[in-house]
């Protein structure tokens, strides 16, 4: 306890706040480690999330050297790290970084860089190494990063000469971002960081296949456009590609001006607003029926940003059996992978919808007229479908239904907060009942279905939005793989706010032995968890608890009204289902509704 | 189907490893695969036959054309030159059967490039199928071992022809 040697060199330490300016005039010689620093503030990094080991010392030492110029936040788990950058690359649009020792610090990390790269978000995540001498001898903490993440990155890289390393991170940032975004790895062993080097702000790598970007093709544009205006029953199907491209406004533009009905994938809500009268809500194996129903009776689907994912399309056969496909979408590999479309269109969606607005902008009113004219028979059958089955819960005096938290939270948010999700039933009751108005304002793992994604990613939204109120909706399932989180959110007093949706077992898991297994619940059960207001107490948080519909209200206004990191209890209706499903596999005919 | 798929891919550590893991993962199969070196020491060119449907083939060329360090990714659908080599290890005991192997090497104009008492190694090269009927005729007289390259791919100079093949057009620009 009292070391005066270890206390001694810690206050020397603190005396010298270093952190040397940037000097453009002169190529200084640098150790990799500060070369790495530098690097990551040209690329306008700011903030930084991570844990430190022995791989990374020398990082860290430059991490403490430039602590007023980059924010770094010490997680507790490296789950955590890349989690909590994906929230803060998801919220802003900006590239998340994350940084991780060697050994263990990359296997704990790769959980969150395939999360992030199942759902096309950029990353930079720089993993210590063993020095380049020792690689490939068993060294203590080695494993092979570069080979265990090749394939859950966009790009990868093992830098062996600190010569490289500028370039290496200034490129790896054009990757992440570019094109269809992603996860990028750094691999930075130990001597590589310790030696010195000749720094020059942005090297360019002597070695990069930049593939440029195509300019929109106005013919097929105008023949997208012409199918459209003589669709009878045309659906807008988008996903996260309208979200990445930040292509909302153009959208709208068009499918206003024809009004034309849409529905998002889960990785599109927010892209176009769900409270829009255009808006049908989600498609796929929980969207609404009014949303499936039309995809199924569509003469005509424009599918942009998407990628025909199995929980959107089930049986790919009967998917949209009638429909002719326009497909318009950045990533060339996504085009016919899964269904092939009758058009396609390589394209950014702000690009592509910007040149169909305007090729509509430029037509005669009466063309648009008439082509409105077209659509009266399906809005009327839309119409219809939406009045048959709309998304709807059981209200209960005694019991909180799941629906009415989200229900709750969105009156009490007066529908502004940004969401973050983890997965399962508590994901699929916040796509379907809380109204998303912007982009970005839903944040969840899609493709992965990552269990424990919610609350780091939270914590991620948070610091990238300061002013914006941050919801982690989760199970309690989720909350138990990283809760360990909350007190990151303490140390660095970011205001936290965790809604644990406890129906007191693994739900979503539940919903399926219940319907396909003969109700055997296997492995389900988690009565037996943790206070979880005493758990946030004893981080320091406030824990609240509401158990009734009569306290539900008043917990969510105690908890979300305020700066603090709160963990909001809600004990809800253990055996609920969501609803509509389409089983695995099956068409839209096979949808169970109640 | 068979295809020839010729990656263009810079010639940095990790690269070829990273085209076979793309395979691997995404359930394409590698029938053979050579590497090396181009004009250009800075690219290797990786020949990789596969079987496979069209569709699977198109996806094959562009989920390679989407990573990093690939520069170009071709279907070899033009006339083209395909050749493979293999070295064979064959008993040769007798004078007679050493005959009539040379008559062999003669007709598929193989080289004898080592031999003992009782054995020959014999190099062989021309397409898949030739190189295999090589071997086969030349099981009878006990193989002990055979090493074959994969296949290499070079197209046709066609100086008279103009090369019109729609689908190498619509792969290309895929791209």
């Amino acid at each position: 306890m009292n070391n005066p040697a270890v206390s001694e060199s810690f206050a020397a330490r603190t005396a010298t706040v270093v952190s040397p300016a940037l000097d453009l005039t002169q190529q200084p010689t640098l150790r990799g480690a500060e070369i790495l620093i530098r690097s990551l503030i040209e690329n306008g990094v700011d903030t930084v999330f991570g844990l430190p080991g022995g791989a990374v010392l020398h990082i860290y030492d430059e991490i403490w050297r430039y602590r007023d110029q980059i924010n770094h936040y010490l997680v507790r788990h490296e789950q955590g790290a890349v989690h909590a950058a994906e929230g803060y690359a998801r919220a802003s649009g900006k590239v998340g970084v994350a940084l991780v020792t060697s050994g263990p610090g990359a296997t704990n990390a790769v959980t969150g860089i395939a999360t992030a790269y199942m759902d096309s978000v950029p990353l930079v995540v720089i993993t210590g190494q063993v020095p380049t001498g020792v690689i490939g001898t068993d060294a203590f903490q080695e494993v092979n990063t570069f080979g265990i993440t090749m394939p859950i990155v966009k790009h990868n890289y093992l830098v062996r000469d600190v010569r490289d390393l500028a370039a290496v991170v200034n490129e790896a940032f054009y990757i992440a971002k570019s094109g269809k975004p992603g996860p990028v790895v750094i691999d930075i062993p130990k001597d590589v960081s310790a030696q010195m080097c000749t720094y020059t702000e942005f090297e360019q790598t002597s070695f990069s296949f930049q593939k440029p970007e195509r300019p929109i093709d106005s013919d097929a544009i105008n023949c997208a456009v012409e199918k459209i205006l003589q669709a009878k029953s045309p659906i807008f199907y988008v996903g996260g590609g309208i979200v990445t491209a930040d292509a909302s406004k153009e959208l709208l533009r068009f499918v206003e001006r024809l009004q034309l009905p849409v529905t998002p994938t889960l990785m599109g809500i927010g892209g176009f607003p769900t409270t829009h009268p255009l808006s049908l809500g989600m498609l796929g194996m929980h969207g609404t029926f009014a949303a499936n129903m039309s995809v199924s009776e569509s003469d005509l689907l424009i599918a942009i940003g998407v990628r025909f994912d199995d929980r959107v399309t089930g049986k790919l056969a009967t998917f949209a059996p009638q429909a002719e496909i326009i497909h318009i979408d950045i990533d060339p590999s996504n085009i016919g992978k899964n269904k092939k479309p009758h058009f396609s269109l390589v394209a950014d969606a702000k690009n592509a919808l910007r040149a169909m607005a305007e090729n509509l902008e430029s037509r005669e009113t009466k063309e648009i007229e008439s082509s409105k004219a077209l659509r009266a028979d399906w809005w009327k059958q839309i119409e219809e479908w939406q009045k048959a089955a709309p998304l709807s819960c059981e209200y209960s005096e005694s019991e909180i239904k799941p629906q009415m938290v989200i229900e709750e939270l969105y009156q009490v948010t007066k529908g502004e907060a940004i969401i973050v999700t983890d997965v399962g039933q508590h994901q699929m009751w916040a796509a379907q009942f809380y109204p998303f108005k912007r982009s970005r304002q839903w944040l969840t793992s899609g493709g992965l279905g990552t269990m424990g994604f919610g609350l780091p990613a939270a914590i991620g939204a948070q610091l990238a939005c300061p002013n914006k109120r941050v919801v982690a909706v989760v199970g309690d399932g989720g909350f138990q793989m990283t809760n360990q989180e909350i007190i990151t959110a303490i140390q660095y007093r970011i205001p936290l706010k965790v809604l644990i949706m406890n129906n007191g077992c693994l739900g979503m898991v539940r919903q399926w032995q219940e319907m396909f297994y003969d109700r055997a619940y296997s492995e389900v059960d988690l009565s037996i968890s943790p206070d979880f207001v005493k758990l946030a107490e004893a981080y320091g948080a406030k824990g609240l608890r509401a158990q009734k519909p009569s306290e539900l209200t008043a917990v969510l206004e105690e908890g979300l009204n305020n700066d603090d990191v709160v963990i909001m209890d809600i004990v809800v209706t253990k055996e609920e289902n969501v609803f509509p499903i389409i089983p695995a596999g099956q068409d839209t005919r096979n949808m169970i509704l109640k | 189907m068979r295809h020839t798929i010729s990656i263009l891919v810079a010639n940095q550590a990790g690269e070829l490893s990273r085209i076979v893991g793309l395979f691997s993962g995404r359930g394409y199969n590698i029938d053979t695969i050579s590497v090396g070196k181009t004009l250009d020491p800075k690219l290797s060119r990786a020949t990789i036959v596969t079987i496979g449907n069209e569709t699977t083939v198109e996806q094959i060329v562009k989920q390679c054309s989407q990573l990093t360090r690939v520069r170009e990714v071709r279907v070899v659908a033009a006339p083209h030159i395909e050749r493979e080599m293999a070295l064979i290890d064959v008993n040769a005991k007798s004078g007679v059967e050493r005959q009539e192997i040379l008559n062999l090497v003669g007709i598929f104009r193989a080289k004898v490039v080592d031999m003992s008492h009782d054995k020959i190694v014999l190099e062989a090269s021309g397409n898949s199928d030739k190189v295999d009927t090589f071997i086969e005729l030349l099981k009878p007289f006990g193989v002990n071992d055979v090493t074959r390259t994969g296949c290499v791919a070079i197209n046709r100079l066609s100086p008279f022809e103009k090369i019109e093949d729609d689908t190498e057009e619509f792969l290309t620009k895929s791209l």
